[in-house]
């Protein structure tokens, strides 16, 4: 076991030696110590690089790596990743004291709120942080902080709607029965979003608006939101709920052709709530870990991650909205109009997260 | 035929092999099936003590409103892909092993395919394939001249139907391995006794051959039941609303780990239920004396070129068609952006880590089938067995807590010091999750082989004074070489396209194909990832062609 774990690279070699030799071979053959020796050797010449930092994030190794090369060219220091999905938390957790985790980086505010929740995380304050991120898109204690945004928008059909103004609200009007898709009611963007109705407009409302939305479904919610797209072009239904950069990602034809034309068949109408303040933005963010070894590497990386040039590249690769205000959004994203943030806290929308989610329950709108 | 068929009684001798007069000499077997159990036992346990801690008032919200629709759609699925996986399964396997028909030698592992194929990709490929703007819709209404999009459409893959479908195309290969192995070491005399005596192809099926599979037909429509039970990703695509998808909801929404746990815990009740009965239904089954194949009989050109389509049918939709798919998504990146250099290293990676699994699960199960046998002691198979039903992601997390305190174990007494954590995180726990998912795979396929292994030999090789080790690789091994190695190509597979715990548990700096596909399709780029879809295809291919070749010549030896 020692051995293998030695050949994964995992543990540092003087330590390994050290086990070794206090106790697992002790006495043993001379030759077994040499080509132990000289494995050690192999692999203390490759554990020796500078300054490292580990990032733990539940963004996807394609949309991450370009903006990971370009903070090692910049600052050389190496970045170790791994990508995780729910287990996250779980894992640093797990791991304890004696994580190696730096920087835990994730979408939904809903996430985000958990791990603060749990302890894994400690405050950052960072003149840089604060400066370049507004005050709504980070946590007023510096526990994290949001590093690009994504309004929930209304997909409408190109060629069978009119309407160019929405609310989410209209969604529920009896005069979409049966023309209404979406995901499932219980992803984590759905939830924030009728979390948001909750804190705004309480439990009965968000019921009843609900039950509308259950009425009007064309299908049992499921797949995702460019499976909504997809749908509105094949005539199964004529509105539905996205994150602004799936139509943005099907309309710049990295996708293929096929997925050009999903999105050339819908039209994107950011809403509001039905009181008109904005559109329900969620966040993808990052955070650094409670018991990060390398502190200062990681606020470096969170700065990068904050920088004009980082945020510029996360909006032109997800077609994201930066967070900063003096980074545009890319131009496809642009042309879906001007984002207005609803002024909901986004720690209070993950507060109600539970009741949103068991909300969804009661009504049943997955079954 | 009755009295052919007629089982014999395995129980009615007393417990304790024969000879064997105190069980105190064979106690180191049990402590041995124990402790291999642990590595399923103890993450379940990780997670009790998760789910102790508690979950507030979740369980009369679920009961009152997740529950009871949950229950009906699982049970639902799991019949409706029960029955399916057992026609195709079983139909097939009698058709390649009884008859000769055009494209026989070609069907009998080309029937295999699917099963390299991960449940989520199929889905995927399905839904682009079925959907009204996708091509076969498309090119019908092309065909027949009806105009819009709107206007006419075949009923939706996502729904229930859809998914019992699917599952049922890719699930079937666990009864066909099965199911044919047992067809093709079972006792040929007999059969051709009921030939002589003027028995119809169809009444030989049914009074003989499908009463001595029955073992393990029921052994491989149990994984296939259990790979249903614990599916996320394809319930999702598909909006299935199974317990699994709840238990997710609870951890993944709802931030609740322990609500999690607690339904994980819960769902394995009609796991046991389901493991009771395999069990039960295995005693029957005769022993033949001399194994040999069967003799395939011919079948005329009209009802040959049925037996041909019927037989290509489940690989042409289970397999063939998705990867086509696939290679067609792949075909058009690979001209857009070449080849990805770390592909190589993916697949490396997948290959290494399925390939330690599966020998160090092989050993294990060997060894508790073998300690079943030898001792009559089902305990530790059974439990080990569970873990298959577990949803992938929670058995993930419970080893979680199984590996971080094993590591504070080993950091407290002083065998290393350690900086950073040793088992957790590594390569180590990526293979120890694998063993703990999938060995029930091994565990039960090599049972069901020993079903067929009369126990008259372990009684000679006894008498001649071998002891355990002995009978176990010295006359058990060769005879059980088919069973060993079906069980090694299904591990193997599984070990590539398993997904949860491979995400949460590898170490830094480590994709596999399996966990940069996902990466794609959760950025909503699946297309991106096709490559690597088709690499695990690949990969799984291999073990297929190595197996039907050692199949061959397996059954080449036994004639």
């Amino acid at each position: 076991l020692l051995a293998w774990q030695a050949a994964s690279g995992a543990l540092r070699c003087e330590e390994f030696s050290f086990a070794l030799e206090a106790s697992v071979f002790g006495p043993f053959r001379r030759w077994r110590l040499t080509a132990f020796l000289l494995l050690a050797a192999a692999f203390s010449a490759s554990a020796a690089v500078a300054a490292e930092v580990n990032l733990y994030t539940t963004r996807e190794p394609g949309l991450i790596e370009p903006l990971i090369k370009r903070f090692t060219e910049t600052t050389g220091i190496k970045v170790n990743t791994v990508f995780l999905n729910t287990g996250l938390a779980e894992r640093v957790a797990a791991e304890g004291a004696a994580s190696p985790a730096d920087v835990l980086m994730t979408v939904d505010i809903g996430n985000l709120a958990d791990l603060v929740k749990r302890g894994l995380v400690q405050p950052v304050r960072s003149e840089a942080l604060e400066e370049a991120i507004p005050a709504a898109l980070r946590d007023p204690d510096g526990n994290w902080f949001a590093l690009s945004q994504r309004g929930r928008a209304i997909l409408v059909s190109r060629d069978r709607v009119a309407e160019q103004a929405m609310t989410y609200e209209d969604l529920a009007d009896p005069r979409w029965r049966g023309k209404l898709c979406i995901r499932s009611g219980q992803h984590p963007y759905n939830v924030a979003l009728f979390a948001a109705m909750i804190v705004k407009d309480g439990e009965p409302a968000t019921d009843a608006f609900q039950n509308g939305l259950k009425a009007n479904l064309a299908r049992k919610p499921a797949g995702g939101d460019r499976d909504v797209a997809r749908d509105i072009l094949a005539g199964i239904c004529d509105v539905g709920l996205a994150n602004t950069y799936y139509p943005a990602l099907m309309l710049s034809g990295a996708g293929g052709d096929e997925q050009k034309r999903w999105g050339e068949a819908v039209r994107v109408v950011l809403p509001t709530f039905k009181d008109g303040a904005g559109t329900h933005v969620n966040i993808s963010g990052a955070a650094l870990a409670k018991n990060a070894p390398n502190r200062a590497e990681a606020v470096t990386l969170l700065e990068f991650l904050a920088s004009p040039e980082a945020q510029r590249l996360y909006a032109n690769a997800n077609y994201e909205y930066p967070v900063r205000r003096d980074v545009e959004p890319h131009p496809i994203v642009a042309g879906f109009g001007a984002l207005k943030m609803d002024p909901t806290p986004l720690n209070a929308i993950a507060a109600k997260r539970e009741a949103a989610s068991r909300q969804v329950d009661r009504v049943g709108l997955d079954r | 035929l009755a009295s052919i068929v007629e089982p014999r009684p395995r129980r009615a001798a007393p417990a304790g092999p024969p000879g064997c007069a105190g069980h105190g000499r064979h106690a180191g077997l049990s402590l041995l099936g124990w402790s291999i159990a642990l590595a399923v036992l103890l993450p379940l346990v990780a997670l009790a003590a998760i789910a102790a801690r508690g979950s507030g008032d979740l369980w009369p919200h679920l009961l009152r409103h997740v529950v009871p629709y949950a229950v009906a759609q699982t049970a639902l699925l799991l019949a409706g892909t029960g029955a399916l996986v057992v026609a195709i399964g079983v139909g097939a396997a009698w058709l390649v092993t009884a008859f000769r028909f055009p494209g026989r030698t070609v069907l009998a592992w080309a029937l295999l395919l699917p099963l390299t194929t991960p449940l989520y990709i199929v889905a995927y490929a399905y839904v682009d394939l079925l959907h009204p703007a996708g091509p076969l819709q498309t090119g019908l209404r092309a065909l027949l001249g009806t105009g819009a999009a709107g206007a006419a459409r075949l009923p939706d893959i996502r729904s229930l139907g859809g998914g019992i479908l699917l599952f049922g195309l890719v699930l079937y290969p666990y009864v066909y391995l099965m199911a044919r192995t047992s067809f093709s070491m079972q006792a040929a005399e007999q059969i051709e006794a009921a030939r002589v005596l003027g028995a119809s192809s169809a009444q030989i099926f049914r009074c003989i051959a499908l009463p001595l599979a029955r073992p393990a037909i029921i052994v491989g429509a149990g994984l296939a039941l259990m790979e249903t039970l614990g599916d996320l990703g394809a319930c999702e695509l598909l909006g299935i609303p199974t317990l699994t998808v709840s238990v997710y909801v609870t951890w993944a929404t709802r931030g609740s780990v322990e609500g999690a746990a607690q339904i994980a815990l819960a769902m394995l009740v009609p796991v046991a239920a389901l493991l009771w009965i395999m069990q039960r239904e295995r005693t029957g089954g005769i022993h033949a004396a001399a194994p040999r194949p069967l003799a395939p009989r011919d079948l005329g050109p009209v009802a040959g070129w049925g037996a041909a389509v019927l037989c290509a049918l489940p690989v042409l939709l289970g397999f063939v068609a998705p990867a086509m798919h696939l290679a067609r998504l792949a075909g058009e990146r690979l001209v857009e952006r070449g080849l990805s250099p770390r592909l190589w290293e993916y697949a490396w990676n997948s290959a290494r880590l399925a390939a330690i699994a599966t020998v160090v699960a092989i050993a294990a199960g060997f060894t508790l089938a073998f300690i079943q046998r030898y001792r009559r002691a089902d305990g530790p198979t059974r439990v080990a067995q569970t873990g298959y039903a577990v949803p992938g992601t929670v058995l993930a997390v419970g080893l979680l807590g199984v590996l971080s305190a094993t590591d504070a174990l080993i950091g407290w007494s002083g065998i290393a010091r350690l900086r950073e954590a040793l088992l957790l995180a590594s390569a180590v726990g990526v293979v120890l999750a694998y063993v703990a998912r999938f060995l029930a795979i091994p565990a039960g396929g090599i049972e069901a082989g020993y079903a067929k292994l009369p126990r008259a030999l372990d009684e000679a090789a006894q008498t001649a004074g071998a002891g355990a080790a002995a009978v176990a690789w010295d006359i058990h091994r060769p005879l059980l070489c088919p069973a060993i190695g079906a069980a090694a190509l299904l591990m193997f597979v599984e070990c590539v396209k398993e997904l949860p715990a491979t995400l949460l548990l590898r170490p830094l700096n480590t994709e596999t194909l399996a966990t940069f596909l996902y990466g794609e399709a959760a950025r909503g780029v699946y297309e991106d990832g096709a490559m690597a879809a088709l690499a695990i295809l690949l990969l799984g291919l291999l073990p297929i062609v190595l197996l039907s070749g050692s199949m061959r010549h397996g059954g080449a030896a036994a004639a």
